[in-house]
């Protein structure tokens, strides 16, 4: 059971101290049949963390720990089998009031939704719908989440944020998706998140199925994002060399629990939890001087 | 150490609708007795390619591969014989442990199979004893649970050792493995490589792994050589060690500075140094 | 400093995965077949419909006694279903002729699936001529239309039993049965499993067999099923034409006399036509609605979940 209120942060105890974000003891279940009496798996529990301006959270775990599913949460975006039993999510607007998510009227929802939290989905590279061009599609995203924008506004804001993820907007925006490469599509994909300046930006997978020097463009460039402009990240990722380099802070996830969180030096660094020593074991690495400890790890029993 | 496989000047052409594919481009390799060779590249690269004709699933649009230095694919009379015993001797893994063993067998079957098709046991005890040997040799214990398993019931790892308890009924001398960690959770793949390792220095298999990871070609490979592959060509190649150290080829150099460190420090390091690379490239570029 | 949020665990283990019970073959296949509460249902009807037919005709005299008095009689509490135009009841016409159907129905399918299945299969693993030589001649049978062929086949060949009959129809259905057997064996051929078949040389036939056919058992019952309900409209069209023997009582002869002799024209032998037309009707039903459960019955993951 992991600690609640108390974060690795450095603010308060009290919801949304200084923090854009608190999550709360929040817990997610999924229906594992059709039938009420069917036991639910509890895929994320009891996770508290703050989000702070300017940080860089990286969620980190092995697949089914819970990771994605709690940046879903947050949004809550969670399948038909999905369901929230339990915990808050705390959210300070510009204005300094705050809110809590998991309470707001569908209205409310598609407001802060793009607008204030925005996502970018594991694998959506591969996702876009084929038949329209990118231009459609971020003007369709655009109007999803906020009518009051115009046309040319909305031109504007999608050129803008396609400068911002260095892609040329006047070849782009008149593309279809399988005209542009991996690399491309993702970048799209980042800059369709920025497109209504959101406070809080959630990175699922950012760089898995691209190629090592895709990878380390994107890498370099959600780097250069975070540091120019004014949001707070969430990322979530199996690989602990991509939370390295972009991460302030790291939380270690396993069964649907946060069982360290500090920050990423102290992790990689000095790990105290054990599982989070044998990820961390578990990782070669190519640099031969390198202060993170290395080497075989692992039991063979369980494959 | 004895040549034991060789690909000479391998080429691989496959025709698509848009023209002539040269997915393998004049690769020659040699694989040795009990030794491991890296083979790197990304995607598109032709190293899996590459792989299924060292594995003589394909056969090259050019080139000889040979076994012992008998070519595996020359017509003559005794071409099935040379054969078969390639095939007994060079064995594969496959990169998907969901997908690589057949979903309605049980561990049991899928084992013994290969056993008593060649004949290598007469009786159910036999072929059981055999079975439960090579569980505990790829480090699947308690041996007597996993028998009656099937895939959906195993975790990617432990589906992963079957795969190669697999490879190892025939008493193979080579075994590739064509990214058979990609997709395993990664507290998981230390353990896999660890247990391909100890088969090497135990029973003396040789491995030509494949993989785009450099880290985990450079944890594998250490004491062996590593080649690296681009648009279909075999850019660079060496002991694998060196090539990491002192990369001579430009898209190597390349691979090496991408890859993503697991360590802030050496990332911000590394982060800052390319910038700087970069601005003095800018400048250098403006008072020329 | 970190922070462990999870004091308690000061040594990690991954907990062994929950061993499970072995529970008996009958129970999950039971189990499977309730899954799907249409698919159960359908099985239900089907076994019902096959146990009257096969066993009711034991019930009833074998033919059917003939009462002129009772022409047309409109249906009572013992005669549900009226009388014909013999004076036959038709109630026991309906049971007696249902053997003879789902016998030629289920002939005639397993000859095509057989068919359809070993060829398709060959084609698609060995590709090549063998491929060719199959596809073309496929086609060639899948162009000619069917009830034309089957007239004319009807016509010429005296059709003296039901084995020539369900031999007649068997021919025609498997074209169609083979493509989709081929499509289906190609796809499989390329999954990883049977490439490490084929590493490991385990033969063709073998692999065919035990590697390939097993992982599309639920495709080729669904297809049986649907091969069987294309046979049993078949038949009954034959008869209805009257190009099949016309002996005994069985549901497609009663059709045919009952529109040839006017049944339509008479409300109280409603049922002398629709005796038979129903009887068909929900037959093809439950075999159509129970190959639903066919999936689950055959596929281990979904059985086991």
């Amino acid at each position: 059971m992991s600690q609640n209120a108390a974060s690795a942060g450095p603010e308060s105890q009290e919801p949304g101290g200084g923090a854009i974000l608190s999550v709360r003891n929040l817990s997610v279940e999924y229906k594992t049949g059709q039938r009420p009496n069917d036991p639910a798996h509890r895929a994320v529990r009891d996770v508290s963390f703050d989000l702070y301006p300017g940080e860089s959270i990286a969620l980190i775990g092995e697949s089914g720990c819970g990771k994605t599913t709690l940046g879903l949460a947050i949004l809550r975006l969670l399948p038909k089998l999905g369901s929230i039993p339990a915990g808050e999510v705390l959210y300070r607007r510009r204005d300094g009031t705050t809110v809590d998510v998991l309470r707001m009227n569908p209205d409310e929802l598609r407001r802060f939704r793009w607008s204030e939290c925005s996502m970018v989905f594991q694998g959506a590279m591969n996702s876009f719908n084929p038949v329209l061009r990118i231009w459609e599609q971020m003007y369709e995203t655009i109007r999803a989440h906020d009518r009051s924008v115009s046309k040319r506004q909305a031109y504007e804001r999608s050129a803008q944020v396609l400068e911002d993820v260095e892609l040329d907007p006047a070849r782009v925006l008149k593309s279809y998706p399988h005209e542009l490469s991996g690399g491309m599509r993702q970048r799209v994909l980042i800059a369709m998140s920025m497109l209504l300046n959101p406070q809080v930006l959630i990175l699922d997978e950012p760089t898995t199925a691209l190629d090592i020097l895709t990878q380390r463009a994107i890498v370099d460039l959600i780097h250069d994002l975070h540091e120019r402009l004014d949001f707070a990240m969430i990322f979530v990722s199996h690989d602990l060399a991509v939370a390295a380099e972009l991460a302030t802070r790291v939380a270690t996830m396993y069964d649907g629990e946060i069982v360290e969180m500090g920050d990423v030096r102290d992790i990689f660094y000095r790990p105290q939890h054990p599982y989070t020593k044998s990820l961390i074991n578990a990782v070669p690495t190519v640099a031969e001087k390198s202060s993170v400890l290395s080497g075989p790890a692992g039991s063979e029993s369980d494959g | 150490m004895a040549e034991l496989l060789q690909l000479d000047s391998i080429t691989q052409v496959f025709k698509t609708r848009r023209g002539e594919v040269r997915a393998v481009d004049n690769v020659s390799l040699t694989l040795s007795e009990g030794s491991v060779l890296c083979l790197v590249g990304q995607s598109g690269s032709g190293k899996s390619t590459t792989a299924k004709i060292a594995s003589g699933l394909l056969s090259p649009t050019q080139g000889a591969v040979r076994f012992e230095g008998e070519d595996i694919y020359a017509r003559g009379k005794d071409h099935k014989r040379r054969f078969k015993k390639f095939r007994r001797a060079v064995q594969y893994v496959h990169q998907d442990p969901y997908a690589s063993l057949n979903p309605i067998q049980d561990v049991m079957t899928t084992l013994s199979a290969p056993l008593w098709r060649h004949r290598l046991v007469k009786t159910r005890a036999e072929a059981r004893a055999r079975v439960c040997e090579l569980l505990a040799q790829v480090g699947l214990t308690p041996v007597e649970t996993f028998l009656p398993k099937f895939p959906h019931q195993m975790s990617g790892g432990q589906r992963q050792r079957v795969a190669v308890a697999r490879a190892l009924t025939l008493g193979p001398r080579l075994i590739i493995a064509d990214e058979a960690t990609s997709m395993l959770d990664v507290s998981i793949r230390i353990g896999l490589l660890n247990m391909l390792t100890k088969l090497r220095t135990e029973l003396g298999v040789g491995f030509l792994f494949i993989t785009h990871d450099l880290a985990m070609a450079k944890h594998f490979g250490s004491d062996g050589d590593m080649a690296v592959m681009h648009v279909g060509r075999i850019v660079e190649f060496g002991p694998t060690l060196d090539v990491i150290a002192n990369p001579r080829d430009s898209y190597t150099q390349a691979l090496l500075e991408a890859i993503p460190e697991p360590d802030p420090d050496l990332a911000r390091r590394k982060r800052a140094a390319r910038i700087a690379a970069r601005q003095a490239a800018q400048i250098g570029g403006d008072t020329s | 400093m970190t922070q462990i949020l999870d004091p308690s665990a000061t040594e990690f283990k991954a907990p062994p995965p929950p061993d499970e019970p072995r529970v008996g073959v009958f129970r999950t296949v039971l189990r499977a077949l309730m899954r799907s509460r249409t698919g159960f249902v359908g099985f239900l009807v089907l076994l019902f419909i096959v146990l009257v037919c096969l066993i009711g005709p034991f019930f009833t005299p074998d033919n059917v006694p003939t009462d002129v008095s009772k022409q047309f009689a409109p249906p009572s509490l013992a005669h549900p279903l009226g009388f014909d135009n013999e004076g036959r009841d038709v109630l026991m016409q309906v049971i007696n002729g249902g053997r003879p159907v789902l016998f030629v129905g289920f002939m005639a399918a397993l000859i095509s699936t057989v068919i359809a299945v070993v060829f398709g299969a060959l084609a698609a693993y060995l590709g090549g001529r063998v491929d060719s030589l199959i596809v073309t001649v496929t086609d060639i049978v899948l162009t000619v239309p069917g009830i034309i062929l089957l007239a004319v086949l009807a016509a010429f060949y005296r059709v003296g039993s039901s084995w020539a009959l369900a031999v007649i129809l068997g021919v025609l259905g498997w074209p169609g049965l083979l493509r989709a057997v081929r499509a289906q064996v190609f796809s499989l051929k390329e999954r990883e499993y049977v490439e490490a078949a084929r590493l490991l040389d385990l033969g063709t036939t073998r692999i065919v067999i035990r590697e390939i056919l097993p992982n599309m058992a639920s495709f080729i019952l669904m297809n049986f099923v649907i091969g069987m309900t294309n046979a049993i409209y078949n038949l009954a069209g034959l008869y209805l034409l009257g190009l099949a023997p016309m002996e005994g009582d069985n549901w497609g002869i009663m059709i045919n006399f009952a529109w040839t002799r006017g049944a339509i024209f008479y409300q109280s032998s409603f049922f002398w036509i629709m005796g038979p037309v129903l009887a068909i009707c929900i037959l093809q039903l439950a075999l159509v609605t129970m190959s639903r459960s066919f999936e689950e019955i055959l596929n281990p993951r979904l059985r086991h979940n």
